[in-house]
């Protein structure tokens, strides 16, 4: 096979993978905080998602012009989910923190099917066959966009938990419960913050993966298990460690699908996840755990 | 060995055991077909309940990947049967040990590496999808295609070949539960599950009293995993068509988890009167919507959300210890 | 008589941190043998070497004539030496005699022998009349005496008592030590205890060891470690003599 092949189809792979990261942050920011491990993070993308599409075939709004207040929505929901619900079982052990988001999980694909139906919806944005070509590249516009998006999104996303007030205080939170508290910061607020925070960044990447995929409800595990792929073998808690972490599965999942056959593509991720969770369980860039 | 399997359970408990099963006995004279099914739901996941809360109730590993097992027991005694018309239980002789040594394999990653709680539970949900995928490309059992067992017509009912009416696989069904039933109070009441559950209240408490806990760990596992392929063989034969898609589907994982969280997870009942309960709502809401001519796919499984939420918010421990004072029945290890 | 446990020249270091430097020293069978020290002086490090948590990075553990260092710990306790944690860690959901029973199971078959063996040693620490209680409802006391009843139930040679008097009062030490006394004169269990109740050091120790800095600074018999001056100096105090 071509060169420009293997290059076309990793730059996808690429691109993909940085949407794949942004949607893996968000999970990454939850856990790093909060400490819950969300099973409903590929849901809450794909509620996202049908946002987009309803909004899109009702008013023909591009997408990625409506990421922001689609975030923002996507932020509401996580913030209520947290304060009002999950809030009571931070302490809780953890099997039962990991069942409540099953539970919800459950609920949200179904609901989501009862809605919408199960067949696969799509949104044709006007520059859906737009391409650039740069020497032996040739990039769809959409993957293009989606993958700057979510650079954009990611640096921004740094930027607030770097030189925020709030951001700082969340991190707090993180690294010391209950100094945070001493201090006097209002945790449960902060944490049902970060919660809402990542489930705005599914939510933006929900928004840009549109342009790449089709949905349906049944998206949503499949994402989640994708999320937790990515985070962990990037490492649990760490930030750059989820983009890392969704580079380089986007790239495997292309390279894959290419080499042997795209349905056994996700065979590799879970291969990739095993071996992690064996030989390097803090991930690529994790801290190991004391 | 009676007495030690009975002591602890008041004269009260036996009784209303006794009457259950009696009345389980009899049922199928009273159901009609429908019903019948239902019934049959309902001690598939009793059974399989009880299998998985070996791992998880009395052992306190988090498997959400329990689906391998079914589907390997499914496939294995399905696939011996189409291709070399080898009965059901042979193939089961198969079927179990070879799901235990992918029990055993989970295990062995898992556990030789320190691989615990969520991260446990996310490996199990891994190999199954792994297993899910890597099916839908093996020719042998026809892929994605899906695998079908041969149905004649058959006057009778073949226990041997497991061909037959619905009322020989509840029967079946119900001896299984009673024995799972059984072999889970001696194992709890045995040296094995005071390890067992020592090393899901404090493990490296259970180390410093000399538990071997990698070794005790592993037996739940391929115990487990053993007992669940039993279930495969059986859902294979139930249902005479097998698809990877479906057979190791994550639903089938959690919804094999349903009933012993509703129910009560590390208690001997809770799978069972979880089972009873779940199954015998969502069939009772499937069937009201489809008398008043409303079909919502879907709906069943926003019930079991619905449930599995209400459970975890209001009833952590599950119903079957609320019922069980309730109804004066506490005795030692129930 | 001749040591029990045998620790020779060991240490551990955590990242830059030497938390035990070269230790060595010998508890006699059928002894109590005591290590003092200020917070930080190494005593749970030590303590976790010999009960095979952690590895020593150097030296050698000997326990009846065999090597023990780096054997995990359920190897430790098959062999003979039980222990208990500074912060308890009964088993909350199972009844105070099972709890038991899951002990004496190391070296009984079968349930009913073992719950024999486990009623024998609950009420050698009081605790028989709470047996069908569950462990999580225990008060502390309470748990602290379950803590010891479980690790007696192995069957150990020697028993590793990590700060059990922790949080007790004085009538409650002074019930502890007696029965520790007991078990020491009647079945020649050899005990070594870590411990900062100076009460209870004084009223059971043969022997003491005190640490600082993870080095040993005084060995002997009580009357003697406690008059010591650079045991006065970094750990007692002038007063507490």
């Amino acid at each position: 096979m071509p060169l420009s092949l293997y290059l076309n189809v990793a730059v996808v792979g690429i691109l993909t993978g940085l949407v794949y990261g942004l949607m893996a942050l968000g999970l990454s920011v939850i856990f790093g905080v909060v400490r819950v491990v969300n099973f409903a993070h590929g849901e809450m993308m794909t509620i996202a998602m049908y946002i987009a599409v309803t909004l899109f075939a009702a008013f023909h709004l591009d997408p990625l012009l409506m990421l922001v207040p689609i975030a923002a929505v996507m932020f509401a929901f996580g913030y209520l989910l947290q304060k009002g619900l999950i809030n009571r079982f931070v302490t809780r052990p953890e099997h039962t923190q990991f069942l409540l988001l099953i539970a919800i999980a459950i609920i949200i694909v179904n609901v989501l099917l009862i809605v919408f139906g199960p067949d696969a919806k799509t949104v044709q944005v006007a520059y859906a066959f737009d391409s650039f070509q740069i020497g032996p590249l040739i990039v769809d516009a959409t993957k293009a966009y989606a993958g700057l998006a979510s650079i954009v999104v990611a640096s921004g996303l740094f930027a607030f938990f770097r030189f925020t007030t709030i951001g700082t205080a969340i991190r707090a939170c993180a690294d010391n419960y209950t100094g945070a508290l001493v201090v006097g910061l209002d945790v449960k607020h902060l944490y049902a913050l970060t919660f809402g925070i990542g489930a705005a960044c599914v939510g933006a990447a929900g928004v840009m993966l549109l342009l790449i995929v089709d949905v349906t409800p049944s998206l949503g595990p499949s994402y989640t298990l994708l999320a937790f792929v990515i985070v962990i073998t990037g490492g649990l808690g760490s930030m750059p460690g989820a983009l890392v972490g969704g580079v380089l599965i986007g790239l495997t999942e292309a390279m894959a699908g290419l080499l042997f056959t795209p349905s056994a593509k996700s065979m590799f991720s879970f291969a990739i996840l095993v071996l992690v969770l064996l030989l390097r369980p803090q991930g690529i860039m994790g801290k190991r755990a004391a | 060995m009676i007495a030690r399997l009975t002591d602890g359970l008041s004269g009260r408990a036996l009784a209303l055991l006794a009457l259950l099963f009696a009345a389980a006995l009899v049922a199928p004279l009273f159901a009609g077909d429908y019903l019948l099914t239902v019934l049959i739901l309902i001690f598939y996941f009793a059974y399989t309940g009880q299998a998985w809360n070996i791992m998880m109730g009395f052992c306190g590993q988090l498997s959400l990947g329990h689906a391998l097992y079914v589907g390997l027991g499914a496939y294995t005694a399905a696939g011996l049967f189409v291709h070399y018309g080898i009965g059901p239980w042979l193939g089961l002789l198969v079927a179990a040990p070879l799901a235990g040594l992918a029990g055993a394999f989970v295990g062995y990653l898992a556990f030789r590496f320190r691989v615990g709680g969520v991260y446990f539970a996310i490996l199990t949900i891994a190999v199954a999808e792994f297993a899910r995928v890597g099916f839908d490309h093996l020719a042998w059992v026809n892929g994605s295609s899906g695998l079908f067992l041969p149905v004649k017509r058959y006057s009778g009912n073949d226990l041997w070949l497991l061909r037959g009416q619905p009322v020989m696989f509840y029967y079946i069904l119900l001896a299984a539960t009673v024995a799972a039933l059984i072999g889970c109070r001696a194992l709890l009441t045995s040296r094995i599950g005071y390890f067992w559950l020592a090393i899901r209240e404090d493990e490296e408490a259970a180390r410093a009293a000399g538990i071997d806990t990698f070794r005790y760990k592993m037996l739940a596992v391929v115990i487990s995993a053993a007992m669940t392929s039993f279930a495969g063989v059986i859902y294979a034969f139930y249902y005479n068509n097998l698809f990877p898609e479906q057979v190791f589907h994550i639903s089938r994982s959690i919804e094999i988890i349903l009933g012993p969280f509703v129910g009560g997870v590390g208690t001997l009942f809770g799978p069972i009167l979880g089972a009873a309960v779940l199954t015998g709502l969502a069939e009772t809401l499937t069937s009201t919507l489809a008398a008043i001519g409303v079909d919502i796919p879907g709906a069943k499984q926003v019930f079991y959300g619905v449930c599995l939420l209400a459970v975890i918010v209001g009833a952590p421990e599950g119903i079957w210890p609320w019922l069980a004072q309730r109804l004066g029945l506490k005795g030692r290890g129930s | 008589m001749s040591a029990l446990l045998s620790v020779d020249g060991i240490s551990k270091r955590f990242r830059g941190l030497v938390a035990v430097d070269r230790l060595a020293f010998d508890v006699p069978e059928g002894g109590i043998y005591a290590v003092i020290g200020p917070n930080g002086a190494g005593k749970t490090t030590l303590f976790n070497m010999i009960a095979g948590v952690y590895a020593p990075d150097g030296g050698a553990i000997t326990f009846a004539g065999k090597r023990i260092d780096g054997l995990t710990p359920d190897r430790i306790c098959r062999r003979g030496i039980g222990r208990t944690f500074q912060i308890v860690r009964p088993f909350p959901a199972l009844t105070v005699e099972d709890n038991v029973i899951v002990g004496a199971l190391l070296h009984r078959r079968h349930v009913r022998d073992a719950r024999a063996r486990a009623h024998e040693v609950l009420r050698k620490l009081d605790l028989y009349d709470k047996r069908e209680q569950r462990a999580s409802s225990l008060t502390l006391p309470e748990r602290k005496r379950l803590e010891v009843a479980r690790a007696l139930a192995t069957e150990p040679k020697l028993l590793l008592l990590d700060e059990v008097m922790a949080g007790l009062r004085p009538t409650e030490t002074d019930r502890m030590v007696a029965i520790l006394r007991t078990l020491n004169a009647e079945t020649g269990l050899t005990i070594l205890l870590i411990e900062h109740v100076m009460r209870a050091v004084m009223a059971l120790a043969s022997q003491i060891l005190v640490l600082h800095h993870g080095a040993p600074i005084a060995q002997g018999r009580p009357a003697d470690v406690v008059r010591d001056p650079a045991v006065i100096h970094s750990y007692l105090g002038a007063e507490e003599v």
